[in-house]
C-alpha cells in the first residue's frame, strides 16, 4: 500500500531530556522521522523537553513545542493543531509512556487522532508481563521458569525443581529492595525470610537464574503486508547480568550457527506479528544456555531503541526513518535502500565488517557510587567503531572512548593471575582490560571463561591481540610487515609507540616510511554486493580504498565523540548545523565522529561520514585520504567540544589547517597565566587566584587569598575534582581523595580560586570575527555561583540584571573575544559579588548553551559561526539575512523568557551498601541532561522547566524545610509565601525556632539521626517521605565538612522523585512558579515565537 | 604466535591477491564466486551446487562456531576452493566436535585467508565471475605467469555439465517422516540433505535417484511426483535431464524444482537460461511472491537464471499450455519462480529449504505436498485436461489489488476451484 491520503498531519513526540538510558539516540531517530515525514509532504507537529536536540530545531517541524511532554500539555497542543495522527514510537520510552496516559485518559478518542507506528494494543501487548510471556511461549520460545512462594518450605521446594543459582525477588519492594541471587540452600533460607517479611504482600518471586548465559538483541521491522525483515544482530560480549547498554556489544552476532540464529529469527518474527507491530520495528532479547543452547526471550521493545540506532550505524540501514515511512502507510518493498538507491528496503542487510560498542561510564563523578554492573543501566555514553575484523573494531572503540586506561596496555608486570580473574568475575568499567591482564599474567581462556562467561571466541581474541603485542614487542625490526599485523589487529601507533620505546609520532613517520596507511571502505548494507552511492566510510589496512575523489572545496568537521557527562548533545547540534551551513555554503563537509547516538553520525547529515575515532591518528588519516583530491580548506575542532579542542595542536604541527580561532590563540585562554594578561590589558579581575602542585603549596595559597576556596585540577572537562574548600582541614581531605588518581601534580598544577560567596553568575555565548562581537545570549544562573554551569539553571534573557550589568558583560566580552583572537564562538562565564564583574573563564569554542539560546532566542549561532571560520564577516551574514540585525545583547522587554534546567541522574546510583548517592549541587558536574521551559515570563517559565526536568512542583501539600544557618535568613519569606499558598510546612528544631519567631508555624519532625521511629513511634522525616506525607523538601548543607548532614533526607527525596531543593535561589524561583502553574500550562510554537519576534522587530526598525 | 606461510589468489584478469595459506596446502582452480551470508559457512561448504567454485566469504570471522555433523547439507565440502579473511583460531559452540580448518585440510580443500575480500568481491561484481585459483605450499612458489596460465587453463563454467559429479550413483530412499501421502522421486543433481528432509517431513516417501536415471526407469517407481533439486553447471548443458522432465510433464506427475530444478523446468517449457554477471548468493535476498504480494527473505546460490516475459502469462515455447513468472527478485528483477498454470508444474530460483537462511518460502514444501494431494484426487491438471484449468496467478493479484493494471495477454479462464493451496506457514 502507497502512502496513506487520510494522514495529512503528525504530532511527532519526543523523548525530553538526556537521561541515563535514554540519550541522544532518539535526537537521531525524531529528526529521521520529522525530516521523512515533511518529505513526504506531512505536516509536522513536535513536542520535546529538550532544546539541545536537532530535532527541535525549528526547520525540522512545522510546529515545535519545546514543552514539558505530559498528556495534559499533549492535549492542549492537540487541541491547537488538531494532528491526524500521533507518532510516540521514536521518542523511546518516554513518548510510548505518554502515548499510554493519553489512550488511558480518553485524549486520543476525543479528539479523534490515530496512534500510528504501533497501536495501543500492540504497546500494551509488549509491555505487560504476563501477556508478553505467553505470547512468547505460543511462539513456541521459552521465558525464564519462576514460581511464586508464600514460605520458606515453598521456597525449598520450588528451589529444588529450579535449581541453584536462582534469583529471588520480595514482591512489591522498592528498587529492588531484598532481591538478589542465592547460591545454597542455607542462602536461600536466608533471603525468602528476610524476603516475606519485607514483602507488603508476603510473597517472594522465585526465578530460574540465566546469569552468564549468551546474550543478544534482533531488530526487527514489519509493515502492514506482513513483510519482515531482521535489520541486524547484536550479540553481547558481557554474558546476561549485565544491561546491553552497559555491554561491549558487536554487530553481527559473531558466535552463532545458522541454524541457532535461524531460530532466533524465527522466534523474533513470530513474537512482533503476534505482539502485532504492522508499521514500525522492535527490538527483542534473548539469552542463550551455552551448555545446550536453550533459548529464552527476555523481553521486547515495540517501538526504535538504543539497539536500533546502533543497529542503523551499525548497518546503514536507517531504522527511524524507515519506521516513519511504515507509519504513514508504506510497504517496506516500496521503500528505496537509501545506500544502494536501486535496492528496495525489504530485504536484510549483510556486513562484510564488524561493529563494536563499548560503553562510557561516569563513575568518577558519583565516588560513593558501586561501579558494579548490573541490570540497571549506568552508562552515560558508547562509542561504536567499525573494523574489518573484531580485533580492530574493539581496539578502535576501546580508544574512542577517550578514557585513561579504557585500552589494552603491556605495561610493566600484569599483576597476580587469581587476583586479576577475581576481579574480573564481576563486571565493571573497565573489564575487558582487566581479562586482558589476567590473560598476559598466564591465565587460560578456559580460566576466564569461568571467571566472566564471555565467550571463549571473545576472550580468545584478546588472546590474539597479546600475541600481536608479544610480536610487536619483540626483537623483530619493526617493518611493513610488522606494522601491517600490528595494524590489523587495531593497534594505534601510540600502542606500538609504547610497545617498541618510541613516541608516537616517531612511529608514525617510521609507518609513512613504509607506506602502511588505511585504505577506507564503505557502510554499503549489501557487503559490496551492489555499488554504494553514499560515502559512508570507515579505515582498514587493507588493499583497496573506496574514497572517490572529488574537485569541492573541502571542511572536515570533528565530533564530540561518545556521550559523558559535561560533553553531549548540544555539541552534536553544533556540528550538525555547521555541517548544514557550510554544505549550503557550496563546500563538501566531512563528518569525523565515533558517537553511533547521534545526528551527525547519520549518513545523510555530511557529504562524507568517517565513522572514526576522534585521535589524532585516526583524524590524521581521514584528512590525509581526503586531501587526495579536491582543496582541503581546513579542520573545524571548535565546535565538537573538549574533545575536537584537544586535537587543535597537534593537526596543526602536523601542518593541518585550524579554521576559526587558532590553537594559540585557545591556549591563551586556557592558560591562566596567559589568560591574566588579557584581563589586565582589559582592565578586568577575575577573582584572586594562585595555583599549587601540592597540598603545602595550596594551603599556603589559600590563606594568602582567604578561604573559601574553589580548586579545580587544570586540563579537566566538566568540573573533574572541582569543589568549594572552607578551611585547611578540608582541603587536606580533598587532596587525601585526589591522591592516586594522577590528575594533579607538576605540569597539572591545581587551580586555587577565591570562592565567591553569594555571587551572580552569568554565562555569554557570542560569536567574534575579529572586528565585531555578536551575542547569542546572556543568560543569568538562577542558584549562586559556585554550582558548575551545566547543573545550575538559567534564564534567558536575565531576570535581575540591570540594563548596564548586561552592558558590562557585553563589553567585557567582546574585550576578552579581542585579547584571545577569537574567530567564531566564545563563551564566558562572569560572576557579579558586591557589585564588582569577576570573569571566572573563558571558552573560545561552542558551549553547552549554544542550542539553548538558538531555541530561546531564534538565532542561529552555530551555522554563523561555521561561516565566520571559513572568513564571512559578521556583517555580511547580518546582510545576508542569516543573522538577524539585533543580537541577543538586549531582549525587547514583550519577549519570552526561557528558563534552562538540569537534570540530574542520582537516582541511577546506589552505594555498595545499596543507599543512593548524595544529590548535593557542587562545582562538579553531574547533570546528563536539561529541558527548556519557555513562556510569556519567568516564573511560567520556570514551572514549565521543572514540570519538564522531574514531574514538577506540587500546588498543595506539605513542604519540609531544614537549612544550613547560614541560609536561615533568606527561607523566611518564601516559607511565608507557601503557607499563604496553603502548603503545610515542616521543620526541623532549628529550623522550625527560626520560623516559629517570624510567624510561621511549623510542624517539627525529628532528624533521622535523632532515631528512625523514636520510643514513643514518632516518626523522623525520612519515615515521613517514604510514606508520601512530604511533598516538597527543602534542605540546604551546610559545607562539605558538615557533608553528611542532610544526606539521608535528599536521599529519601530522589528516591521518592520529589521536588528537592538545595538552594535558596531555587527555592525563591520555584515559589513564585506555584502561583503561575495553578492553571495549567499554555503553549506556543518556536515558530510561533519567531514571527512575534519579527514583528517586534518590524516596529522596532519602522 | 603461528606463523603465516604465503598463498595466493589469482583471478583471470591477472590480478592477485596474496595472502596465508588456509586448509589444505597446493592449488585449487574454479570459478571464483563470493557469498555474502553472514552465518551458515558450514551448510555452504557442502552445498553440492557450489561444486566447481571458488568461494569467498564476505563475512570476515569463518569457523567461530566450527563444524558439527548436524549443519553439512551433504556427505562433503564441494567448494573447490575457499577464500575467507579472518579464520577462526578456536572452536566455540556446544554442538561442535571438531574445526573448519582441520575439515578443509582432511577433505583437501586449499583456502586462503588474509586478503582484502571486500576488493576481490567488487572486482568480481564489476567484472563478473571468472576462473581463478588459489596456490600455497610449494604452488605458491610457481612464477606470476605460470599460476596465470593455470588459471586461464582452467574449465569455463558456461557449458559445463557438473551433475556426475555430485549425484549419488545408486538410488537412495528415504522414508516419509510424517503421515504418508506418498512418494517423490527426486532427481539429485546435487541435492541438498535440507530439502530431503522437509520433502520426507511432507508425508512423501522420497526415492533419491542418480542423475542418469531413464525415463522407464523412473516411471517404474511409480511415484506420485518428481522433484529436481539444486545443483552445479550450466542448465544449457543438461539436455538429458531436460527431456526427462519434458517426459515427466507430458504424464502430467506433480512437479517442483528449486534452483539448478528451476532452470531446468525453464529449459523444458521451452524457454531460454542464461548466465548472470556474478549470480546471487546470500541469503538476504527480497523475492516478491507475486500471488500474495509478500515479500520473503530467501537464500539463494546461482550464476544462472531462466529468461522469461515478467509481466503476465504466456504460452510455454515447448506446448505445455499457460506459464507465468511466480516470484521476482526486487534487487534486480531476475526471474526468481515459474509456475505452469495447465500442467502441475511450478519451481523457484532460490532455496526454500535454505540450511543457510532464512525460513521464510517454506511454505513451498507445504505447496508441493497440496499439489500431490489434490493430484491423487483426480482434480490435477494435465495436457489433456485443459478444462479444470485453474485460475491463474495474475488473475489474482488483479483482483487482489486495486491498483494492478497488469498486462494480461490472455484471457482468463473463468475462476475455477484453485489447485493451489493457501499458504501455511510452517516452522
Amino acid at each position: 500500500m502507497p502512502k496513506r491520503e487520510d494522514i495529512t498531519s503528525v504530532l511527532v513526540i519526543g523523548s525530553g531530556p538526556i537521561v541515563i538510558g535514554q540519550a541522544c539516540e532518539f535526537d537521531y531517530s525524531g529528526t529521521q522521522a520529522c525530516r521523512v515525514l515533511r518529505e513526504e509532504g506531512v505536516r509536522v507537529i513536535l513536542i520535546n523537553s529538550n532544546p539541545a536536540t536537532i530535532m527541535t530545531d525549528p526547520d525540522f517541524a512545522d510546529a515545535t513545542y519545546v514543552e514539558p511532554i505530559t498528556w495534559q500539555v499533549i492535549e492542549t497542543i492537540i487541541a491547537k493543531e488538531r494532528p491526524d495522527a500521533i507518532l510516540p514510537t521514536l521518542g523511546g520510552q518516554t513518548a510510548l509512556n505518554a502515548a499510554i496516559d493519553l489512550h488511558n485518559h480518553g485524549i486520543l478518542e476525543k479528539y479523534d487522532v490515530e496512534l500510528i507506528g504501533a497501536n495501543f494494543e500492540a504497546i500494551n501487548k509488549g509491555e505487560d508481563r504476563q501477556i508478553f510471556k505467553q505470547l512468547v511461549i505460543d511462539a513456541g520460545a521459552d521465558v525464564a521458569r519462576s514460581h511464586i512462594a508464600h514460605t520458606v518450605g515453598e521456597a525449598i521446594d520450588f528451589a529444588e525443581d529450579l535449581g541453584y543459582p536462582l534469583v529471588i525477588r520480595p514482591s512489591f519492594t522498592m528498587g529492588g529492595l531484598g532481591s538478589g541471587f542465592a547460591y545454597t540452600p542455607a542462602e536461600l533460607i536466608r533471603m525468602v525470610t528476610d524476603g516475606l517479611h519485607q514483602s507488603p504482600t508476603s510473597e517472594v518471586l522465585l526465578e530460574e537464574s540465566i546469569l552468564g548465559w549468551k546474550e543478544y538483541e534482533l531488530e526487527l521491522m514489519r509493515d502492514t503486508a506482513d513483510n519482515t525483515v531482521v535489520v541486524c544482530s547484536i550479540e553481547n560480549v558481557d554474558p546476561v547480568g549485565v544491561h546491553t547498554g552497559d555491554s561491549i556489544t558487536v554487530a553481527p552476532a559473531l558466535t552463532l550457527t545458522d541454524r541457532e540464529y535461524q531460530n532466533l529469527r524465527d522466534i523474533g518474527i513470530d513474537i512482533i506479528r503476534a505482539v502485532g507491530v504492522d508499521t514500525g520495528g522492535c527490538n527483542i532479547q534473548f539469552a542463550i544456555d551455552p551448555a545446550d543452547g536453550r533459548v529464552i526471550v527476555i523481553e521486547m521493545n515495540p517501538r526504535v531503541s538504543r539497539s536500533s540506532a546502533l543497529a542503523s550505524k551499525a548497518t546503514g540501514f536507517p531504522i527511524a526513518k524507515i519506521a516513519a515511512k511504515l507509519a504513514i502507510g508504506y510497504r517496506l518493498d516500496e521503500i528505496p535502500n537509501d545506500i544502494t538507491k536501486v535496492t528496495p528496503a525489504s530485504f536484510e542487510p549483510t556486513l562484510d565488517y564488524v561493529v563494536v560498542k563499548v560503553p562510557r561510564f561516569a563513575f568518577e563523578k558519583f565516588p560513593a557510587a558501586d561501579p558494579t554492573l548490573t541490570t540497571t543501566m549506568k552508562s552515560v555514553g558508547e562509542a561504536m567503531a567499525i573494523g574489518r575484523n573484531y580485533s580492530t573494531a574493539l581496539q578502535k572503540a576501546l580508544r574512542s572512548l577517550e578514557k585513561r586506561g579504557s585500552s589494552f596496555h603491556w605495561d610493566g608486570e600484569p599483576g597476580d593471575k587469581d587476583a586479576l580473574l577475581a576481579i574480573a568475575a564481576v563486571p565493571t568499567d573497565g573489564r575487558i582490560v582487566t581479562v586482558q591482564q589476567a590473560l598476559r599474567a598466564g591465565a587460560t581462556i578456559e580460566e576466564v571463561f569461568e571467571s566472566t562467561r564471555i565467550d571463549p571466541w571473545f576472550i580468545d581474541q584478546i588472546v590474539l591481540i597479546n600475541e600481536v603485542a608479544d610480536e610487536i614487542g619483540s626483537f623483530r625490526p619493526l617493518d611493513a610487515s610488522l606494522l601491517r599485523l600490528a595494524k590489523d589487529h587495531g593497534f594505534s601507533d601510540t600502542q606500538i609507540g609504547a610497545l617498541r620505546g618510541l613516541s608516537e609520532d616517531e612511529v608514525r613517520r617510521i609507518r609513512y616510511a613504509f607506506g602502511v596507511r588505511p585504505v577506507f571502505k564503505t557502510v554499503d548494507t549489501c557487503a559490496g554486493e551492489f555499488p554504494a552511492l553514499t560515502p559512508y566510510h570507515y579505515s582498514s589496512y587493507d588493499q583497496e580504498t573506496e574514497v572517490l575523489p572529488s574537485g569541492r572545496r573541502k571542511v572536515v568537521i570533528l565530533g564530540s565523540g561518545p556521550n559523558r557527562i559535561g560533553q553531549g548533545v548540544e555539541f552534536d547540534y553544533s556540528c550538525v548545523h555547521a555541517s548544514f551551513a557550510l554544505s549550503d555554503a557550496g563546500y563538501e563537509t566531512i563528518m569525523i565522529n565515533c558517537n553511533p547516538e547521534t545526528v551527525s553520525t547519520d549518513y545523510d547529515t555530511s557529504d562524507r561520514l568517517y565513522f572514526e575515532p576522534l585521535t589524532l591518528e585516526d583524524v590524521l588519516e581521514v584528512i590525509h585520504a581526503e586531501s587526495q583530491s579536491g582543496e582541503m580548506v581546513g579542520v573545524i575542532v571548535q565546535l565538537g567540544g573538549q574533545t575536537a579542542l584537544g586535537l587543535a595542536k597537534g593537526l596543526k604541527a602536523a601542518g593541518v589547517t585550524i579554521l576559526g580561532t587558532t590553537p594559540e590563540a585557545i591556549d591563551l585562554a586556557e592558560e591562566r597565566g596567559l589568560f591574566q594578561g588579557i584581563l589586565d590589558v582589559a582592565g578586568l579581575v577575575a577573582p584572586r587566584n594562585g595555583t599549587a602542585v601540592d597540598y603545602r603549596g595550596a594551603v599556603a595559597v589559600a590563606e594568602e587569598i582567604g578561604y573559601p576556596v574553589l580548586v579545580r585540577p587544570s586540563y579537566v572537562l566538566g568540573g573533574r575534582g572541582m569543589e568549594i574548600v572552607y578551611d585547611s582541614p578540608s582541603l587536606a581531605d580533598y587532596f587525601r581523595r585526589m591522591d592516586g588518581q594522577g590528575i594533579i601534580g607538576a605540569g597539572h598544577p591545581l587551580l586555587v580560586d577565591r570562592f565567591l560567596d553569594d555571587a551572580i553568575e552569568i554565562d555569554i555565548d557570542a560569536l567574534y570575527d575579529g572586528t565585531e562581537l555578536y551575542v547569542g545570549g546572556v543568560m543569568e544562573h538562577i542558584e549562586e555561583a559556585g554550582i558548575h554551569s551545566g547543573d545550575s539553571s538559567c534564564t534567558l534573557p536575565p531576570v535581575t540584571l540591570g540594563r548596564e550589568q548586561i552592558a558590562r558583560v557585553v563589553e567585557a566580552t567582546h574585550a576578552i573575544a579581542r585579547g584571545i583572537g577569537v574567530r567564531g564562538l566564545i563563551n564566558v562565564q562572569f560572576a557579579i559579588g558586591a557589585g564588582v564583574l569577576y570573569v571566572l573563564e573563558a571558552n573560545p569554542r561552542a558551549s553547552r548553551t549554544v542550542p539553548f539560546v538558538a531555541k530561546a532566542l531564534g538565532l542561529p549561532i552555530a551555522k554563523a559561526a561555521s561561516l565566520i571560520m571559513v572568513g564571512r564577516s559578521i556583517r555580511s551574514l547580518v546582510e545576508s539575512g542569516m543573522l538577524p540585525a539585533a543580537d541577543g545583547s538586549h531582549v525587547p522587554m514583550d519577549s519570552p523568557v526561557a528558563v534552562k534546567e538540569a537534570v540530574l541522574p542520582f537516582k541511577r546510583f546506589r552505594t555498595k551498601e545499596g543507599h543512593i548517592v548524595d544529590s548535593v549541587l557542587g562545582p562538579e558536574m553531574r547533570s546528563t541532561g536539561e529541558v527548556m521551559g519557555i513562556d510569556s515570563n519567568f516564573p511560567k517559565a520556570f514551572a514549565k522547566s521543572q514540570e519538564a526536568a522531574y514531574g514538577g512542583l506540587p500546588t498543595k501539600g506539605s513542604v519540609f524545610v531544614s537549612v544550613a544557618d547560614r541560609d536561615k535568613r533568606a527561607i523566611i519569606l518564601p516559607v511565608l509565601r507557601l503557607q499563604q499558598l496553603g502548603f503545610e510546612i515542616l521543620a526541623t528544631i532549628g529550623t522550625a525556632e527560626i520560623l516559629a519567631r517570624n510567624g510561621i508555624a511549623a510542624r517539627v519532625v525529628r532528624k533521622y539521626d535523632q532515631g528512625e521511629v523514636s520510643s514513643e513511634g514518632e516518626p523522623s522525616i525520612v519515615d515521613l517521605i517514604n510514606r508520601s506525607e512530604v511533598d516538597v523538601v527543602i534542605n540546604t548543607p551546610s559545607g562539605r565538612s558538615a557533608r553528611v548532614d542532610g544526606y539521608e533526607i535528599r536521599a529519601a527525596a530522589v528516591a521518592a522523585d520529589l521536588p528537592l531543593f538545595t538552594t535558596i535561589a531555587q527555592l525563591g524561583a520555584a515559589v513564585a512558579s506555584v502561583e503561575a502553574i495553578r492553571d495549567g500550562f499554555d503553549v506556543k510554537s518556536l515558530q510561533d515565537y519567531a514571527i512575534e519576534r519579527a514583528e517586534r522587530l518590524a516596529v522596532l526598525v519602522g | 604466535m603461528t606463523r603465516f606461510e604465503p598463498a595466493v589468489l589469482v583471478l583471470e584478469d591477472g590480478s592477485r591477491y596474496a595472502g596465508h595459506a588456509y586448509g589444505a596446502r597446493g592449488r585449487s582452480l574454479g570459478e571464483a564466486v563470493f557469498a555474502t551470508g553472514m552465518t551458515g559457512y558450514q551448510e555452504t561448504i557442502t552445498d553440492p551446487s557450489y561444486a566447481g567454485q571458488i568461494v569467498l566469504m564476505t563475512a570476515p570471522h569463518i569457523g567461530n562456531t566450527g563444524v558439527n555433523d548436524e549443519d553439512p547439507e551433504s556427505r562433503r565440502i564441494w567448494v573447490a576452493g575457499f577464500v575467507v579473511r579472518d579464520p577462526s583460531r578456536i572452536v566455540s559452540n556446544f554442538r561442535a566436535n571438531g574445526s573448519l580448518d582441520d575439515q578443509l585440510v582432511e577433505q583437501g580443500v586449499v583456502g586462503i585467508s588474509g586478503i582484502d575480500t571486500r576488493a576481490v568481491t567488487r572486482r568480481l561484481r564489476d567484472a563478473g565471475a571468472m576462473r581463478s585459483g588459489i596456490f600455497s605450499g610449494t604452488d605458491a612458489a610457481l612464477s606470476e605467469n605460470e599460476q596465470l596460465e593455470i588459471v586461464r587453463a582452467g574449465a569455463q563454467m558456461s557449458g559445463l555439465n557438473l551433475s556426475a559429479k555430485v549425484s549419488v550413483t545408486e538410488q537412495v530412499t528415504i522414508p516419509a517422516t510424517a503421515e504418508r501421502i506418498g512418494s517423490v522421486a527426486v532427481l539429485d543433481l546435487g541435492v541438498k540433505d535440507s530439502t530431503l528432509r522437509y520433502l520426507a517431513a511432507r508425508g512423501l516417501d522420497v526415492y533419491v535417484l542418480p542423475q542418469d536415471v531413464t525415463a522407464q526407469e523412473l516411471f517404474a517407481l511409480e511415484p506420485d511426483a518428481v522433484f529436481y533439486s539444486n545443483g552445479p553447471g550450466d542448465p544449457a548443458a543438461s539436455d538429458d535431464h531436460v527431456e526427462l522432465l519434458q517426459a515427466v510433464l507430458h504424464e502430467g506427475l506433480p512437479f517442483f524444482g528449486i534452483c539448478f530444478g528451476n532452470q531446468l523446468l525453464g529449459r523444458a517449457l521451452g524457454l531460454r537460461t542464461y548466465k548472470l554477471p556474478f549470480g546471487h548468493r546470500g541469503i538476504n535476498q527480497p523475492v516478491l511472491d507475486r500471488a500474495t504480494g509478500r515479500v520473503e527473505i530467501t537464500a539463494h546460490n546461482h550464476g544462472f537464471a531462466v529468461e522469461a516475459p515478467r509481466e503476465g502469462v504466456f504460452e510455454s515455447p515447448a506446448g505445455f499450455g499457460r506459464v507465468e513468472v511466480s516470484h521476482v527478485n526486487l534487487n534486480d528483477d531476475v526471474v526468481e519462480g515459474l509456475n505452469a498454470l495447465d500442467i502441475p508444474a511450478f519451481s523457484v530460483q532460490y532455496h526454500p529449504e535454505a540450511a543457510a537462511g532464512p525460513h521464510d518460502a517454506n511454505y513451498l514444501f507445504d505447496r508441493f505436498r497440496d499439489m500431490v494431494i489434490s493430484n491423487r484426487s483426480g482434480s490435477s491438471r494435465s495436457l489433456s485436461d485443459q478444462s479444470g484449468s485453474s485460475r491463474s496467478l495474475s488473475d489474482r493479484i488483479e483482483t487482489d489489488r486495486d491498483d494492478a493494471a497488469l498486462d494480461t495477454p490472455q484471457a482468463a479462464t473463468p475462476p475455477a476451484e484453485t489447485a493451489h493451496p493457501t499458504d501455511t506457514e510452517s516452522k
